[in-house]
């Protein structure tokens, strides 16, 4: 019995067989290399040089146009590793497993630089590099939980049960994402409320607000590249001595 | 679906409600300790601590910032639109500190009633737009 229509289904357990991923993921890196750029490019001069400053914060707030896209990552990236994760304890995919561990560092890093531009702009602006409020915390704990998913992993011998131990630990801490997420609408925060995906009236500007969706495309590309790249890397660390790796290196040869 | 797997996603549901639910009874218990600040209502109705440090979130009154000396003391009053609270801060204020902005304020009660500030940090509100736009926002209510 299944809801899933068998051609699709063969065509995920196609997609999903090492050789063929990787010779898909060869295909894709040089396409989504071009649309990445046709998004940063825009994006960058549109936030940095087209769009006007801000009444209040004059130059300052154009952080936003790295450390908005970047936090959006860094919760985007979480929620698919728990799926990731969720796919690998049920059906004990092996591609969802190299996926998992191949978002880990990526999203780590986006996280590292939504705290960090943030803290830049905190101290000019709030007048503090860091509070304990609860968006900070939460967020720090978040890259903790990046951080505890790649040490877990390395931490295990047999990469078979170490997939299904960090397998865990992402579907654990999503629980963090929506807290994340609400934590400035549940307390008092001194990180502001939700700007853009405030339905009821747009906080933003139109002309600031395009630039930020074009960066936050750029990144959602960025992140597709990266993690296309490391996961064929995992793949072949996975299955060193596997046909299809040795046939691939003779063919490079 | 087979039967294991129907069972193992079961197991992953069941796990993830219960996080869930622990998750949530643990913030509700700290409910308080998450606020980062009291608002000016809590300090009126006597809920905020006294003789302890503690953080005080208002908008700052328009009209009611006031220098008394040549040294850096600042007077103002912070308000949540229902109470008001009067706040002295001797120091620096953060670029972002102007009347009719949100603050956050660390200090402690004096024997006046009045909020003795040792740090003052801006809270910046979620509206972006150039100049121009809120000049003519500015406009608007006056209108209404």
């Amino acid at each position: 019995m299944s809801f899933i229509p068998a051609p699709l289904s063969r065509f995920f357990h196609r997609t999903a067989s090492p050789p063929h991923f990787y010779a898909l993921a060869d295909k894709l890196v040089p396409w989504l290399t071009v649309l990445f750029l046709l998004l940063l490019i825009p994006g960058l001069y549109g936030g940095l040089v087209a769009a006007p400053a801000d009444y209040q914060q004059g130059d300052s707030y154009r952080i936003i146009y790295i450390h908005v896209p970047a936090a959006w990552m860094s919760l985007f990236i979480y929620v698919l590793m728990a799926v990731m994760g969720g796919i690998a304890l049920v059906w004990r995919m092996k591609l969802a497993e190299v996926m998992l561990i191949s978002s880990a560092p990526i999203g780590a890093g986006f996280t590292f630089v939504a705290l960090v531009t943030g803290s830049l702009w905190g101290k000019p602006m709030w007048g503090t590099w860091w509070v304990w409020d609860a968006r900070l915390t939460s967020e720090l704990i978040l890259l903790f939980l990046y951080l505890g998913v790649t040490s877990l992993y390395g931490a295990i011998e047999d990469k078979r049960s170490a997939a299904r131990a960090v397998s865990i630990l992402a579907l654990v801490g999503v629980v963090n994402i929506p807290i994340i997420h609400y934590s400035v609408e549940w307390w008092n925060t001194l990180h502001q409320g939700p700007t853009v995906s405030k339905m009821d009236k747009p906080s933003i500007h139109i002309s600031m607000l395009i630039p930020l969706l074009l960066m936050a495309g750029a990144f959602k590309l960025y992140y597709a590249i990266a993690v296309l790249q490391s996961a064929k890397l995992e793949l072949i660390k996975r299955e060193p001595s596997a046909q299809w790796v040795k046939s691939l290196l003779e063919n490079k040869a | 679906m087979k039967p294991h797997r129907k069972q193992r996603l079961m197991l992953i549901g069941l796990m993830l409600v219960g996080i869930g639910l622990a998750a949530t009874f643990a913030l509700k218990a700290f409910n308080e300790n998450l606020m980062y600040f009291f608002s000016t209502t809590d300090v009126a109705e006597g809920k905020a601590p006294r003789d302890a440090l503690f953080r005080l979130g208002g908008m700052v009154v328009k009209g009611s910032v006031e220098r008394p000396g040549a040294d850096l003391l600042v007077r103002f009053k912070l308000s949540d639109f229902s109470k008001e609270v009067t706040v002295e801060y001797s120091g620096i204020l953060p670029d972002l500190f102007r009347e009719g902005q949100g603050i956050v304020a660390k200090g402690r009660l004096d024997s006046r009633g009045v909020f003795v500030a040792e740090e003052v940090l801006a809270k910046h509100d979620e509206n972006y737009m150039p100049p121009e736009v809120a000049d003519s926002l500015k406009k608007a209510p006056e209108a209404e």
